[in-house]
């Protein structure tokens, strides 16, 4: 039995320790807001934040991420940075299906955490581990720029 | 925003969700109604679908449009509006979301000649079933083409209804009252009523005949042609909210892979599964049989691991044991392949339009020039890869699933399980992109059998994204020999076109060897293109994969051939490339589109959609203009330009790249200019069209799948590379040109942005580098070391 610590709430699982977070979240705990793509770390479609570092789930066993702190896309929400986020996302409508835009969004809150006010080479870096195969790059860049330039007291 | 009422959904109670909210309308017609009664959508309860007088309309003797497709359109509004008494409009929404908007834009349709307040609007989605709501193939970039006018009169229909129940209430002439944002109102004595108060006594009113519809004048539009409206499934989006085929969670369900034949054709021989019944989590294993040819939509066979979760299924699948018995095409090998189709290419093939004397202009011409282009074979690689979950409960199978075929899954569905038809419900989810790998059921079928073989258990099976790159319907393999002759003025007297490739007819009967009219319409036939000499050939391809149906179809190695030609032939006439294409597109007129050979025109009428070089000549005009083509650029950078016709819309792309010492490429701008006609929802139009762009690039730079022992190469995104941020263009201009007005023809929207991409890239570095080329992906053809 190993306890994770999710969204604030500690949840018990009976896996394997060697079972990806992926799918101990997903098929496990019912949170499928974090997605599979790839299975290989490639894609960042199960991008979740490990005490608050954005990783990729579908790689990460649990028993390493046993007594951190894991969020998902759906708490996100409850961080002031992740809302502004999500505002600009809507805002600028920025997913066309959709599926890769939990990912995008875990990265681009860790991204404006570390660095409020990021130049394209930041977003470039932070972002291009993120695929989106219907192409919204360019409405993800735009978001990300227009969340940073609205201040926290704000959010 | 907008809150979903709970009890639509019939399947809330089975789903184990945590987050318990399974907020899209997966709803049954039957439980629909069953639903609609306890919540009052009095509109749709209880009553039989209308009988509309000229119902004779829809017979079968319309070979165009919506009218040619298996169970054209429906505009019944008691099918598709339900309202609430709490006011609350449901609209259903029949076609599949994949990104393209369809549940924003469609809804939104009706929603306006309702006159409804869209934050009341909720939309639910259809499961399959054509009889009842139209077509629900959602692909060739139709929806909105096939659907505005269906949907605006069902809007409208619903909202004569309830100004004929205000009026009726009220005791006044219906030419008094007038549907207002959600209420009827009575201007002379200033009453006025919700919808919500209405809809029970304009539930027992009759449908409105066609005839008697009056549809907004379009300087009425509230939503129709202002893109203001959000993406209706955002906020569960950017919450993690969103359902897509891979999120079904049913009580005690089961989760399945399969490990599948690595050739198509190759057979199970003999397996053993003891290592893998030892892998905690696994539950049973189970043979699929293989079908023999024609591959149509069938599984593909092979070994199932059930599981308690998709990861123990994986591992168990890991350590099966399979020994394959080796099929017909066991030996494909695309480096081989290739030299087929290029050998086939250079030889006579079938005639499939001949105008003048090619041969003897070409022979007499002052310049005769030859080009060979080659496009590999393409997955479509959605981000969410095929998905399924069945159940059979007493006799009667539910799916759920990301199709992009409803109808089709649910027949066969119904025939793989031996079930009539109308046992077997298939619930649409998202899809998680669909670039119309979605249009073929075969894993929705899986999840049928795999059901069954778990005694009706529901079991959702889920595609790894090696399954996913190994086992597609793949966009075609395609060889393009060009030949033609310029004057001593460098005009194009002669031109000769020999088209290679497997088509999609193979899948469905592999003595099928040459492209469909369909395919060849995409693009060869249908340039409007001033040229008194041509000829197209089609010499014979053999299939030895499952070809499919990639976003925009033959067009892609169609566009890339032409608009890469139409470039090599400006530069050797020493003409500006976009001169040379004007000159070459003649005069504006409207071309009757079998007088190209073109009797397919994407099963449009041709004298309702001609093909019209003056729209083709004004994207050119404004994609240049904007692009301000002709500016002098610094060593290593360039422009490009391609225009391209699909789908019934005009795009011309200018593509700016930069090309640094090491032959390292960046895509500062590309600007495209678009005539779709009509622009119902301009701003998914856009994104549309930017997905598209980086789409065609994505090609163009590093898409190839190939094969070798019969079997995929690539596995995965390091070996299928798909274009990520820092690769895609830093800006995406889209120009829409407007239409002379919304009773103007519809273009499509989805698709005809890819073509045109990899020309315009590929003259751009010709532009750039004077390396011209010839064979995608670019991938490392630029690099100096």
């Amino acid at each position: 039995m190993i306890t994770l610590n999710i969204n604030g709430r500690p949840e018990q699982v009976d896996l394997p320790s060697d079972t990806p977070l992926l799918w101990t979240l997903r098929d496990q705990l019912g949170l499928t807001g974090t997605k599979f793509g790839c299975g290989m770390s490639l894609c960042g479609a199960c991008t979740v934040h490990l005490d608050g570092e954005p990783i990729r789930s579908c790689m990460t066993p649990i028993s390493a991420a046993e007594n951190k702190k894991i969020v998902t896309i759906e708490a996100i929400g409850t961080d002031p940075v992740g809302k502004k986020i999500q505002d600009a996302w809507l805002d600028l409508r920025v997913p066309q299906c959709g599926y890769c835009q939990s990912g995008q969004i875990m990265s681009a809150t860790a991204l404006l955490k570390r660095k409020p006010d990021p130049t394209d080479a930041d977003i470039d870096q932070a972002m291009s581990g993120n695929i989106c195969r219907c192409g919204t790059y360019p409405r993800i860049r735009a978001a990300i720029k227009q969340a940073s330039s609205i201040k926290e007291s704000k959010a | 925003m907008i809150h979903v009422s709970e009890t639509l959904f019939a399947e809330k109670d089975n789903l184990t969700n945590a987050e318990d909210s399974f907020q899209i309308a997966n709803i049954s017609r039957r439980q629909f109604l069953k639903d609609a009664a306890l919540t009052g959508l009095v509109l749709a309860a209880g009553f039989p679908a209308a009988v509309l007088a000229d119902e004779t309309a829809t017979a079968k003797t319309n070979q165009y449009g919506a009218d040619s497709m298996p169970h054209g359109w429906v505009d019944d509004p008691l099918v598709f509006v339900a309202i609430a008494e709490d006011g609350t409009v449901t609209v259903i929404c029949h076609r599949s979301e994949m990104g393209q908007g369809v549940r924003t834009s469609l809804p939104m349709v009706v929603a306006d000649e309702l006159e409804a307040d869209w934050t009341r609007v909720v939309v639910a989605q259809a499961p399959g079933d054509e009889v009842r709501y139209g077509s629900q193939d959602t692909d060739g970039s139709r929806s909105m083409r096939h659907f505005f006018m269906p949907m605006r009169r069902v809007g409208a229909a619903a909202r004569q209804m309830l100004e004929e129940a205000a009026a009726k209430t009220w005791k006044v002439p219906v030419s008094e009252v007038r549907a207002e944002l959600h209420q009827v109102v009575h201007a002379a004595s200033g009453r006025k009523l919700d919808y919500g108060k209405l809809a029970k006594a304009a539930a027992k009113l009759p449908v409105p005949l066609r005839d008697h519809l009056r549809l907004k004048n379009s300087t009425e539009f509230r939503y129709i042609g202002k893109g203001k409206l959000g993406v209706y499934d955002g906020i569960d989006i950017v919450n993690g909210h969103g359902q897509y085929g891979i999120d079904t969670r049913l009580k005690n369900m089961l989760y399945a892979v399969v490990a599948r034949p690595p050739a198509f054709g190759d057979t199970v021989a003999s397996y053993d599964a003891t290592e893998t019944l030892k892998v905690h989590g696994v539950v049973r294993v189970v043979e699929l049989k293989s079908s023999p040819p024609p591959a149509n939509f069938n599984p593909l066979g092979g070994i199932a691991v059930i599981a308690s979760n998709t990861w123990a299924a994986i591992a168990g699948r890991k350590a099966l044991k399979i020994k394959w018995q080796k099929g017909p095409h066991a030996g494909y090998e695309s480096i081989a392949y290739r030299a087929e189709l290029e050998n086939a290419s250079r030889k006579p093939g079938t005639v499939v339009r001949n105008v003048g004397n090619v041969d003897a202009t070409l022979k007499s011409a002052a310049n005769h020039i030859t080009a060979e282009y080659y496009i590999p074979h393409l997955a479509q690689a959605p981000m969410e890869p095929p998905a399924a979950t069945a159940r059979i409960v007493n006799g009667e199978c539910e799916v759920w699933a990301c199709t992009q075929a409803p109808q089709a899954s649910r027949e066969l569905v119904a025939k793989w399980l031996k079930l009539p038809e109308h046992k077997v419900t298939v619930h649409v989810t998202l899809l998680g992109g669909g670039f119309g790998r979605k249009s073929m059921p075969d894993y929705v079928i899986e999840a049928a059998l795999l059901s069954k073989a778990m005694n009706g258990k529901p079991v959702k099976v889920t595609w790894t994204r090696e399954d996913d790159l190994h086992h597609s319907f793949f966009h075609t393999v395609s060889f393009e020999h060009l030949e033609a002759g310029l004057d001593a003025q460098g005009k194009t007297v002669a031109w000769l076109h020999r088209t290679v490739a497997p088509s999609i007819a193979s899948t469905f009967g592999p003595d099928n060897k040459h492209q469909m009219p369909m395919e060849i319409s995409m693009g060869v036939f249908n340039m409007p293109y001033v040229i008194p000499n041509l000829r197209i050939e089609n010499p014979e391809a053999v299939a030895h994969t499952r070809i499919g149906w990639f976003r925009s179809v033959s067009n892609i190695p169609h566009a890339f051939a032409i608009q890469s030609f139409v470039a090599e032939l400006a530069a050797t006439a020493g003409k500006d490339h976009m001169n040379f294409l004007l000159d070459l597109i003649g005069p504006a007129r409207k071309i009757d589109p079998r007088t190209l050979s073109d009797n397919w025109n994407h099963s449009e009428s041709p004298v309702i959609y001609p093909i019209d070089s003056g729209r083709l000549r004004r994207v050119i005009e404004t994609a240049t203009q904007q692009a301000d083509w002709g500016r002098t650029l610094p060593k290593g950078q360039g422009l490009g330009l391609a225009a391209h016709y699909s789908f019934l819309t005009y795009i011309a792309v200018v593509v700016e790249v930069m090309i640094d010492k090491e032959g390292k490429l960046s895509i500062p701008r590309v600007d495209l200019a678009v005539d779709c006609g009509p622009q119902v929802n301009p701003e998914r139009i856009r994104s549309q069209i930017e997905g598209a762009c980086i789409m065609g690039i994505s090609l163009a730079m590093s898409g190839e799948i190939s094969f070798k022992d019969g079997a995929v190469m690539q596995d995965n995104f390091h070996a299928y590379p798909v274009t990520r941020m820092d690769e895609a263009p830093r800006e995406i201009r889209v120009h829409l040109l407007p239409a002379d007005s919304f009773d103007s023809p519809l273009g499509g929207i989805g698709e005809p942005a890819v073509p045109p991409i990899a020309p315009a890239l590929c003259n751009a570095i010709f532009a750039a580098t004077g390396k011209r080329i010839r064979s995608l992906p670019i991938r490392d053809q630029l690099l100096t070391n």
